[in-house]
């Protein structure tokens, strides 16, 4: 057990997800065939060791909500800790409605405050791995940081897809000594993951400070304002690390997945990614279906072809369609004889017999939630 | 406690001796079925779906296997505060102790489990059958007959009769007659092993056929009878449905095969009654650039780059490049070596096929004698066992 607790933030605007955000948070976004977003912090937190989780909640969090329940599906529905979902609310020096990250974590000052963990792992919500804290916590110990930042070496630098990307810049030392967030050039290949340690007593500092001073934004006006006065350092994760940054990236992360090396690094058999249970049959094939070079979820019936494709849950596949270089969200249907290429079809979307749908590699033609066409 | 109406035993101690290898190091309702399940997950879910909360499980042989998977009886929704899974293995009392004689006396040995629900009445069931029925159906035409007990029947083929319990019941379905594996059955309505009885009927009649000496301790031979000749009101509660002992490895191979395809013989994929298991925590399976899959199953935790047709592979399998898997059954985490080929066989648990070894490969002079008894047509390959690379293994053998 780690000395530690996870305060995950889900409030992140999104708007770079378009259609896949407009009825639920980045944190609740389906990923690689039976995920979500959330399941991937979730899991770190607990394959740590960190069994004190806080959920800071914001927008369209039912769906959230929905997913988490009680927090089994990730051990962490606890006598002691477990999981807590941390909501807007209103009182009288709260509006329910959070200026920015800082007011959002300061709302949940009380939670913070009763746990009894000395650290705190502090997250956002779309940007994806499979790792443990342990190693990093440890070297924050040793170090003497003020706060750790986790970073990879990120050599993707598409202007159009930034969103919250944080370079750091090291010293000879490895004190982190700038940090830019969206540069409009590429001076640093060191981007954070999203996760950063710290005690929980600077924490509540840095965030009543910069309140205190009408700032609202934790990256911004805390991290970057105070990169000079605080031992910021680094710790590298070397494994495969997803951004759910843009369309693009999304659908270029979730068609990674087909690459042996990314599935091993985001699923290893030591540290499992935990969702929520269906309890669907396996998936059937029947007929003429096929599958070449996809990944498939349990409750498919496929009876057409499937190719270079991300099926989830519960997909129905007609006969004679065919399904290329496509991610298929839990429940859609898809009628005999359609042919699908280059989409992404959200939760329940419902394809008639011998439709076309085609997109891009570049720009995957996107069908938001229960769409029927 | 609060009282319950009605509450379940299920009886999971046997040891499926006809299950061969499969069954060395568990019983018999903890071996794998149908691509994610396990055979105990059948009548869990079914007492789940049929609004049953409170479910013992009386183990007895190799319980360890089936003691971890059930838990704390989450994955059916039976971690409860008031009922839940309970497994009860037989015990000491005071000076005393002894093993479950037979399912009338494991029943007897739990009796105090029993009164502590103070239930109405209470559902016996076996754990090596898989099907999906309504016990709150049987229930209530158990109610409706003002029943001490009802028996849940179905009608079999004449010539396979002899080897159930078979009853003969008149037009209001009350039991007139009941033989436990006739030689000459008078009819083809076969005991299907679940029982529903008046607890406070059953109670005395366990006590006293604990001192019976003579008796086998068994519902089938001893209680059934006993009930019958006392004039007590026996009633045949009718199921048409698919049911399948899956006692024998033929038996578990067709009960998987009948789970392939558009129409299968038994639909899992039935979303008002869902069967529930425990989650491997695996991703979706991977189906590789040169794989071919027809008409099979396939679970999460898969990565398949051979072909597979007509077969079904449990959570976690991998079948290797040039494999050729067809009419079989690969459980959970085996791995077959690339180039190899299996036909018509069950590969156990975690078991490891060398690349190009032959599984249920052609008969030839120089393999000898060996027993197909249990198997038949069906080679099997035990549980964590490794066949060597290039390896011939003969129709019916079996690799342990």
């Amino acid at each position: 057990m780690e000395n530690a607790f996870g305060l995950i933030y889900t409030g992140d605007a999104s708007m770079e997800l378009r259609e896949l955000t407009f009825s639920r948070s980045v944190a609740a976004v389906p990923f690689g065939g039976r995920y979500r977003s959330i399941d991937f912090m979730l899991s770190n937190l607990v394959n740590t060791g960190i069994y004190n989780v806080g959920i800071i909640a914001q927008r369209n969090y039912h769906s959230l909500m929905d997913h988490l329940e009680s927090g089994k599906e990730w051990d962490l529905h606890r006598k002691r800790d477990g999981l807590f979902i941390l909501p807007p609310f209103v009182t009288h020096d709260n509006t329910g409605v959070y200026k920015g990250t800082v007011d959002a974590i300061r709302s949940c000052m009380g939670y913070i405050r009763r746990s009894s963990q000395r650290y705190v792992v502090l997250m956002g919500s779309h940007t994806i791995y499979n790792t443990t804290f342990n190693d990093m916590i440890k070297k924050h110990e040793e170090s003497g940081a003020d706060i750790t930042v986790l970073y990879n070496v990120e050599e993707n630098y598409d202007l159009s897809e930034q969103y919250d990307d944080l370079r750091l810049k090291f010293d000879a030392n490895g004190r982190v000594t700038d940090l830019a967030i969206n540069p409009r050039d590429s001076e640093s290949k060191f981007c954070s993951c999203d996760a950063f340690v710290m005690e929980k007593t600077l924490l509540e500092y840095l965030v009543e400070d910069a309140y205190a001073h009408a700032r609202y934004d934790f990256t911004n006006d805390v991290l970057v304002r105070n990169v000079k006065t605080l031992n910021v350092r680094g710790y590298e994760y070397k494994g495969y690390v997803a951004r759910l940054n843009s369309i693009n990236a999304y659908y270029r992360h979730n068609m990674a997945l087909l690459d042996k090396a990314v599935t091993k690094d985001l699923f290893s058999h030591d540290h499992p990614i935990y969702t929520k249970v269906k309890d669907e049959f396996p998936a059937s094939y029947v007929g003429d279906g096929r599958a070449v070079n996809s990944i498939v979820a349990d409750g498919c019936v496929i009876e057409g072809t499937v190719e270079n494709s991300i099926l989830f849950r519960g997909v129905k596949i007609g006969r004679g369609a065919v399904v290329k270089n496509s991610i298929i969200m839990q429940a859609a249907e898809i009628g005999e004889n359609a042919s699908l290429n280059c989409v992404i079809l959200d939760k329940g979307v419902a394809v008639g017999n011998n439709r076309t749908l085609s997109g891009y590699g570049t720009y995957p033609v996107v069908l938001r939630k229960g769409t029927k066409i | 406690m609060p009282k319950k109406k009605i509450i379940a035993m299920l009886l999971a101690g046997g040891q499926g001796s006809r299950l061969g290898v499969l069954t060395k190091s568990m019983a018999k309702p903890a071996v794998p079925f149908g691509g994610k399940y396990r055979i105990i997950d059948f009548p869990l879910s079914n007492c789940v779906n049929s609004d049953i909360d409170t479910v013992g499980v009386l183990t007895q042989y190799e319980p360890l296997a089936l003691n971890s998977y059930l838990g704390s009886g989450q994955p059916w929704d039976l971690d409860r505060m008031n009922g839940g899974v309970f497994v009860l293995p037989p015990y000491v009392s005071g000076s005393e102790g002894q093993w479950y004689s037979g399912t009338a006396n494991a029943i007897y040995q739990n009796i105090q489990f029993i009164d502590q629900y103070d239930p109405e009445y209470v559902l016996i069931l076996s754990g090596d059958h898989i099907y999906k029925m309504d016990y709150s159906k049987m229930l209530k035409f158990h109610e409706k007959k003002q029943a001490d007990a009802t028996i849940a029947v179905l009608t079999v083929p004449m010539e396979e009769a002899s080897r159930f319990g078979i009853m003969k019941a008149d037009a209001d379905d009350r039991i007139i007659d009941f033989e436990e594996k006739p030689k000459h059955p008078k009819s083809n309505k076969a005991s299907m092993g679940i029982y529903i009885f008046n607890w406070r009927t059953l109670r005395p009649y366990l006590v006293q056929d604990e001192a019976d000496k003579s008796s086998e301790h068994d519902f089938g031979k001893n209680i059934i009878p006993k009930l019958l000749s006392d004039g007590a009101g026996l009633y045949a509660w009718s199921f048409s449905g698919y049911w399948k002992d899956v006692g024998t490895i033929k038996s578990l191979w067709e009960a998987n095969m009948d789970l392939i395809g558009k129409t299968p013989e038994f639909r899992l994929a039935d979303k008002d009654w869902r069967i529930y298991s425990k989650s491997q925590a695996m991703p979706p399976h991977y189906i590789g650039t040169d794989a071919r899959v027809k008409n099979s199953l396939v679970s999460e935790g898969c990565v398949v780059y051979g072909s597979v047709e007509t077969s079904v592979l449990f959570t976690g399998a991998h079948i290797g490049k040039g494999a050729v898997v067809k009419n079989s059954i690969v459980m959970p985490n085996a791995v077959i070596g690339d180039g190899a080929v299996i036909n018509k066989a069950i590969i156990g648990e975690g078991a490891v096929i060398g690349a190009n070894a032959k599984i249920g490969d052609e008969r030839l002079p120089e393999d000898g004698e060996y027993d197909t008894k249990l198997t038949g047509d069906i080679t099997l390959v035990a549980n964590t066992v490794t066949v060597p690379a290039d390896k011939r293994v003969p129709v019916g053998m079996i690799v342990k």
